[in-house]
Order: structure tokens, then C-alpha cells, then sequence
């Protein structure tokens, strides 16, 4: 391989796109615009990508895709720089594990299946977030917790009484409870998930479960304001929770700890 | 196309296993109804629309009927006493029931024979508006002939039905045959259809009457313009297998996703449930001249496709014979199958190529269904493009029905205009490309691909022998299929079976069976 050295490559820290030279910057797009073929389609195409921040854009393939839409690719340069050393990478609290790796870290740390309750409670009738984490199909090709040999998975499915969750918890000796809440009229799923926790300290087993919250207006930090451990929100495939309750019910139980529960 | 020569005996044994197979579970189920089927039996005649508060007439109509412990009779005669005793249509009798101004159970009898002939008169009447739209496509198909094999299938999924349409459109101007309208996920698990045209969903679009009639229409319209019709899609997996089979037929649909199992092992719902939906809905594919299309492809998603290539082929035995129980001709039975196996396994081309050619010769006269890679594709859409260039070549090679065009961004979202563009381009070009590559070659006797082709033969005869010995419930319960393992009365839904009373009918279903010749326990003998 002919070049320059890693070092110079990377010259200070600035880096651009490298296509066929250092620092050339080129990058190639594709897009389709909502125009008719031809040259005013062809200038739209470049302007979306000067709004791109793109020097010298070039079209070389428009193709009309039906009536009124364009589809092009094209070719443009970035020179500003990015900053290497100016860049802020936010760390995830856990690992996300390949699936052979969630299922080793389960039978090796814990030793036994990790049961995992889980329901979309209150008035909530959305169970899509929950079964595509739960059920066998999951999720853009990313199995749910079923699939794996590691988890025992009882989904109470939708409407689920807080209550309900909690006595089914307890029946099953759950090691994780999954909360769903989509439905956020008046905010009322922060009163539904504040309440679970408040049952689940009632009945005294808070510190015996892994409390996790999911949905579409869930993040993280405001599942750990309501209390819970973990929260989950769009864009969550069940590898990302399988992984999480892998760790985080392996920290909390393995094999090797004192801990008695 | 290139052929593989089957064991003639073998095929005749697995074909004998399946029968009896299906035959046993029949036999359980047989004296059972479903709220859904019921539901159906309702839609069939007439009834449509919401309440006040949005729940479907059918429900209300099988939920009244059922509080009064009457279900088990069916909803055919209770809506034919109304009827007779008030001169109302079923349409109006629903009205009424569901604004509380009638009770169905405490109406005088009119008497059992009355009855029972306007059941069969409501139900010829249904029959007749199911036919009138089978012949429309009859003629439509011989004015508008498809052209080339196989048919390229894509999916729109936007969640807007007119959205979709647009997609549609596109789509089909591009070269694409047949247009599936994905469902919004979770759908499969609603105990009763929604109502109107939608304009939101997840992940795709509620499947209703009306978003199947306005894209029937769309798609009608393209069809003139381009003069070669294009199919529409649908499915009918779930906890209303017949009801959408029944909305299909009324809306013309020309295919519909209908699997034998796949709702049991997919989506948890109950297996009896299943399996007695599934005869019913299929019978409804029958009559209405719908193909319908089995979600074989769907194990490899859960099992590694190297080594699980049989159950593939068990389960299609299978799906094939609950189909000819229920009417529907071999040129009507889409069985699917994938090209899925990891890439990186050397001569998995070869591999593919064997399945592919097994499945196209065992099934000689199926429309089969081949479905393209996606588990082995990352966000690396050049690489998933290349791909499926392989998967639309062994397709061409291997005669292929039904193709569903594989997406470069597959792993990533659902198709942009341009994904799906460039993938209807790459399959078309392969079309042409390859048109007779396939009768230029001979399968050397023992090659690669003949020897893996035997050997998949052989352990699917093995597999049926033994669910054969268990019994399909039982197999089920074990993981035999996909790995995934369901007991035979647990699942969503099997709240909604019912014991038939002794006067129990389903008016619908006697007579699909009497024109199409159908007789319970036994197949339709002319394949």
C-alpha cells in the first residue's frame, strides 16, 4: 500500500472525507426530489447539496422515477474540516452484546434463565413496542427476548392493571419487570409508571428487580427520575434490553455474589 | 429452466404424511366456530361499520350473540330469524342491536327451515358479489396480461393509504407486478378489523375494506394506463384470518398472505384458534380466486438457514395440503420459501440454487413465492445490493413464480422511492438477462447442488415421518418449527373458539364446499 503515514493522515486531528486523494473531501450522495426530470430538476439536485455544505456538485445520474419525481446521484466536496478532538461521544452505561455473547454472559454469570415480566399497563393498548422487544419476531431482524435461550418471557400483553404487573411479578419470581407506555394523554403515563413503583415498594421486592420502562417518549434519564432503572426509548432494538437486563441482572445476582435474594 | 429430477416415491410418501397430518387436526377441530369465522359469516352478509364508541358490528353483532350463550349456532340463522321475524336486512338488524333497541335471543323462532333458507339465500347472495369480482378480474387478467415471469412483488409501508398509493403508482410504472400493502405492526393481534381509511400506522397500514377498495382502484387505474394488471396484496395472518379473507374477496384483492402456522409460532396466538381460521379464510381465497401466498421464509428468521432448509420444505407439504382441504387449486397455492443463508459459507450460492430448484420441483404447478435476503444484511446497502443480484439471478434460474424484490436498505427502514427503484431495476435486468440461462444447463448428477438437493429431500421425509408420529399439536409444542415452541392451548385468542351447537351453520361455508366440490376430510381430487 502506497500513502502517507497514519500520523499525516489524520494531520493534527482535522479530517475530511477521503475519496480518491487526502483531504479531497468528495462524498457521494443520493436523493429524490419531488420534481420533473430535467434541467431545473438537475440545479434543484446541486442546491440541495450546496444546503449540504457541499462545493462543486455534480449530478451524473438523473433518473425519473414517475410522474413529478426525480431521483439523483451526485458527487460534491466538503472542505471544512471536522475537529477530532473537539468531539463529545456519549458513553452507554452498558455494553451493547452480541446475542451468543447475552446468551454466555446469562448461563455463565447467572447460571439460570433471567425471567422477564412485561406488559403495557393502565389504559394502554399499544402492544407494538412491547412484543417487537418480547415476541420470538421481534424487530428489523433483531429477535426478541424469546428467542433467546436465556429468558423466560411472560408478556401479560396490553391494558395490564399496575396491579396486575405486580402480582404476576411476585408469582413468577420475575428478575425484570418491562413497562410500555405509548399512550401519553395528559401525561398520564407518568402518573402509570410512578404508581407501579410505588406498588413495588409497597410489596416490598423494589431491590429484588431489575425495573425497566420503554416507549416512545421514555429516555433514560426520565426512567430514572420516575425511579426506575433503565429506560428505553425510540429506535430500541430487543438486542439493546437483552443485553442491558444480561448485565445488569447478572451484576445484580451473579452466581459469584453474596448477595442473597 | 433448469430441473432437478425428483425421487418420485418420496415425494408420493411426504405428500401421504402431510395429508394425514392435516387430516388428524381437522378432526380435532372440526366441531369448533370461531368468533372471527362468525365475524366473517356477518361482513358476508352485510354487515359493516361502528358503533358510537368505534367497535366494529360484526363484534357487535358475535359479542351479542355470544352473551346469550348463541354462538355456538352461528350467526347465520340468528340473523336469518331477524330477518324473517322483522323484515329487516342483516345490515339493519346489527343497527339495531348495537343502539340496544334489539335482543336476537328473545325473538320468536321463526322456524327452523324458514330460517336456515334464508341463511342459504343471504349467503348465495354474498357468493354472488364474490364472483361477480372474481370474473372482473378474470377479464381484466385477459385484457391486461402480465407478461413475464416471475412476478416482481414489492411492499408499500408508509402508514398513509394515500401515501401508499403514490408509492403504489410508482412502483408499478418502474415494472413491478404486485404491490403488498405492509400492515401496521401489531394488527395480527387485534381481535377485530379497523374501520375507514387510515392515515397513521406503525410500520405500515391498517389493513380495512376501505384502504383495500381505494388502493384496488389506484392500482385498477395504473393497470389501464400501463395496460398490464397489477395484483394486489394483502394479509390475512392474525386474529382475523377470515374476516380480512372476507374483505379481500369483497374488495377484489388477487393475493393474500395465508399461513397455516405462521400466526402460532410468529405472533402467539393459539393454534386451534389458528388452524380453524385458517380453513375457513382459505375457503374464502378459493372462491374469490385469490392466490394465496405461506410464510415458510419466515423459520429462516429464526433458525440458521443452512441447516434447517427441511423444515422449509416440511412445513410447505403441510401449508399445501390444508389448502387443498379448503378448495384452493394447486395454481392458487403460493408456498414461500428464502434465499437466506449466510453469505460467508462457502458455496452458499450453490446451496440456494438447490433449495430453490426443490421447491420449484416438488411443487411443479404452485405459483411459489421466493423471498430475499435480509438477515445477512447490515446498514452495508452495496453489499445487500449485490445480494439480492444474486438472489434475483437464482430466482430467473430456477423459474420462480412470485419474486419478491429484495431492498438494499433492508436493514435499515423501509424502502425510499429510489431503493425501491433500483432494486425493481436490478430484478427486471436479471429477468431479461437470464430469460433462458436456466434450459442451457443440466444438473450434474451429484454435483454440489444435486447432492444437497437429495439430502434436503431425505431429512424433510424424515421430519414429516415424525410429526406424523406426534401429531402436528404436539410437534408445535416441541420447536419443530422455527424453533419456536407454542402449547396447544395457550396463545392469544382462544377465548374466540366456540363448541358448535347441533344447529350449528355456516351457510357460507356449505356452499363454497358444494361449487367447489369440497367435501370435509377429503382434498379436491383434480390437481
Amino acid at each position: 500500500m502506497t500513502g502517507l503515514p497514519k500520523e499525516h493522515m489524520e494531520q493534527d486531528g482535522f479530517v475530511l472525507p477521503y475519496g480518491d486523494h487526502q483531504n479531497d473531501g468528495l462524498v457521494q450522495v443520493s436523493f429524490t426530489l419531488p420534481v420533473k426530470d430535467g434541467p431545473l430538476g438537475d440545479e434543484a439536485a446541486r442546491q440541495v447539496m450546496r444546503s449540504m455544505a457541499l462545493k462543486e456538485p455534480q449530478v451524473v445520474e438523473s433518473t425519473p422515477l414517475g410522474e413529478g419525481y426525480t431521483f439523483f446521484v451526485g458527487y460534491g466536496k466538503l472542505t471544512r474540516p471536522v475537529e477530532l478532538a473537539k468531539l463529545k461521544v456519549a458513553r452507554p452505561l452498558w455494553d451493547k452484546l452480541e446475542p451468543q455473547a447475552i446468551e454466555r454472559t446469562i448461563r455463565e454469570r447467572l447460571g439460570r434463565e433471567i425471567v422477564v415480566v412485561g406488559a403495557a399497563t393502565g389504559s394502554d393498548a399499544h402492544t407494538v413496542g412491547l412484543d417487537a422487544i418480547l415476541n420470538y419476531k421481534g424487530f428489523a431482524g433483531d429477535h426478541g427476548l424469546e428467542a433467546y435461550s436465556g429468558f423466560k418471557v411472560v408478556n401479560m400483553g396490553s391494558q395490564v392493571p399496575n396491579e396486575a404487573l405486580v402480582q404476576r411479578a411476585l408469582e413468577v419470581k420475575a428478575d425484570a419487570v418491562l413497562v410500555s407506555q405509548v399512550v401519553t394523554q395528559g401525561n398520564v403515563h407518568l402518573s402509570n409508571l410512578t404508581n407501579l413503583v410505588e406498588l413495588i415498594e409497597a410489596e416490598g421486592f423494589r431491590d429484588r428487580v431489575v425495573l425497566v420502562a420503554g416507549g416512545p417518549r421514555i429516555t433514560h434519564a426520565l426512567a430514572i427520575e420516575l425511579g426506575y432503572d433503565a429506560g428505553f426509548g425510540p429506535g430500541t432494538k430487543p438486542q439493546d434490553v437483552a443485553s442491558y437486563l444480561a448485565q445488569e441482572v447478572s451484576k445484580r445476582k451473579s452466581l459469584y455474589s453474596n448477595r442473597a435474594f | 429452466m433448469l430441473r432437478f429430477e425428483v425421487d418420485r416415491r418420496l415425494v408420493e410418501e411426504c405428500h401421504r404424511l402431510s395429508s394425514e397430518i392435516v387430516e388428524q387436526v381437522r378432526k380435532e377441530t372440526a366441531g369448533f366456530t370461531t368468533v372471527a369465522i362468525e365475524r366473517s359469516v356477518a361482513r358476508l352478509f352485510g354487515i359493516d361499520g361502528v358503533n358510537s364508541q368505534g367497535v366494529p358490528l360484526p363484534n357487535v353483532v358475535v359479542d351479542h350473540l355470544r352473551a346469550a350463550d348463541k354462538l355456538g349456532d352461528g350467526v347465520a340463522v340468528h340473523l336469518a330469524n331477524a330477518c324473517n321475524a322483522l323484515g329487516l336486512t342483516p345490515a339493519e338488524t346489527a343497527q339495531r342491536v348495537s343502539e340496544g333497541k334489539l335482543d336476537l335471543s328473545s325473538l320468536g323462532w321463526q322456524g327452523t327451515e324458514a330460517n336456515r333458507k334464508t341463511a342459504r339465500d343471504l349467503a348465495k347472495a354474498a357468493l354472488e358479489r364474490i364472483g361477480a369480482r372474481r370474473r372482473e378480474r378474470e377479464s381484466l387478467l385477459e385484457a391486461l396480461p402480465v407478461p413475464e415471469t416471475p412476478w416482481l412483488y414489492v411492499i408499500v409501508a408508509t402508514g398513509n393509504i394515500y401515501e401508499d398509493v403514490i408509492q403504489a403508482k410508482m412502483a408499478a410504472s418502474q415494472g413491478a407486478d404486485v404491490i403488498a400493502v405492509i400492515r401496521s405492526t401489531g394488527q395480527s393481534l387485534l381481535d377485530y378489523v379497523p374501520y375507514g381509511a387510515t392515515t397513521e400506522g406503525y410500520g405500515g397500514t391498517y389493513a380495512t375494506q376501505e384502504n383495500f377498495r381505494i388502493m384496488r382502484e389506484a392500482l385498477d387505474e395504473e393497470s389501464h394506463r400501463l395496460g398490464r394488471y397489477i395484483r394486489l396484496v394483502n394479509y390475512c395472518s392474525g386474529l382475523c384470518m377470515p374476516e380480512i379473507a372476507a374483505m379481500g374477496a369483497i374488495e377484489r384483492l388477487d393475493m393474500m398472505l395465508n399461513d397455516a402456522m405462521y400466526g402460532i409460532l410468529f405472533r402467539d396466538i393459539n393454534a386451534e384458534r389458528t388452524f380453524i381460521d385458517q380453513g375457513f379464510s382459505r375457503m374464502l381465497n378459493a372462491y374469490a380466486g385469490v392466490i394465496i401466498n405461506t410464510g415458510e421464509d419466515n423459520y429462516l428468521t429464526t433458525v440458521d438457514a443452512f441447516n434447517s432448509g427441511q423444515s422449509v420444505l416440511a412445513s410447505q407439504f403441510i401449508n399445501y395440503h390444508f389448502a387443498r382441504r379448503a378448495g384452493l387449486r394447486d395454481e392458487a397455492i403460493g408456498l414461500g420459501h428464502a434465499f437466506q443463508i449466510d453469505p460467508a459459507i462457502e458455496d452458499s450460492l450453490s446451496y440456494e440454487i438447490a433449495s430453490a430448484l426443490l421447491v420449484r420441483a416438488l411443487f411443479p404447478r404452485c405459483p411459489v413465492k421466493y423471498m430475499p435476503p435480509t438477515v445477512h444484511k447490515t446498514g452495508d446497502i452495496f453489499f445487500a445490493h449485490a445480494l439480492d443480484a444474486s438472489f434475483n439471478m437464482v430466482s430467473v434460474l430456477t423459474g420462480q413464480s412470485i419474486h419478491l424484490v429484495g431492498m438494499l436498505t433492508e436493514a435499515v427502514h423501509t424502502p425510499l422511492l429510489q431503493d425501491r427503484y433500483a432494486s425493481i431495476r436490478a430484478a427486471k435486468y436479471m429477468r431479461t438477462a437470464a430469460k433462458r440461462l436456466g434450459e442451457s444447463l443440466i444438473l450434474k448428477e451429484d454435483s454440489v447442488i444435486d447432492a444437497r438437493s437429495k439430502g434436503l429431500l431425505l431429512k424433510c421425509a424424515d421430519l414429516l415421518r415424525d410429526v406424523r408420529r406426534k401429531g402436528l399439536f404436539q410437534a408445535i409444542e416441541e420447536g419443530v418449527f422455527a424453533g419456536v415452541k407454542r402449547t396447544r392451548s395457550g396463545g392469544k385468542g382462544r377465548e374466540g373458539v366456540i363448541r358448535k351447537s347441533e344447529w350449528y351453520q355456516n351457510p357460507i361455508e356449505e356452499l363454497i364446499r358444494q361449487e367447489l366440490s369440497v367435501e370435509p376430510g377429503k382434498e379436491d381430487s383434480n390437481s
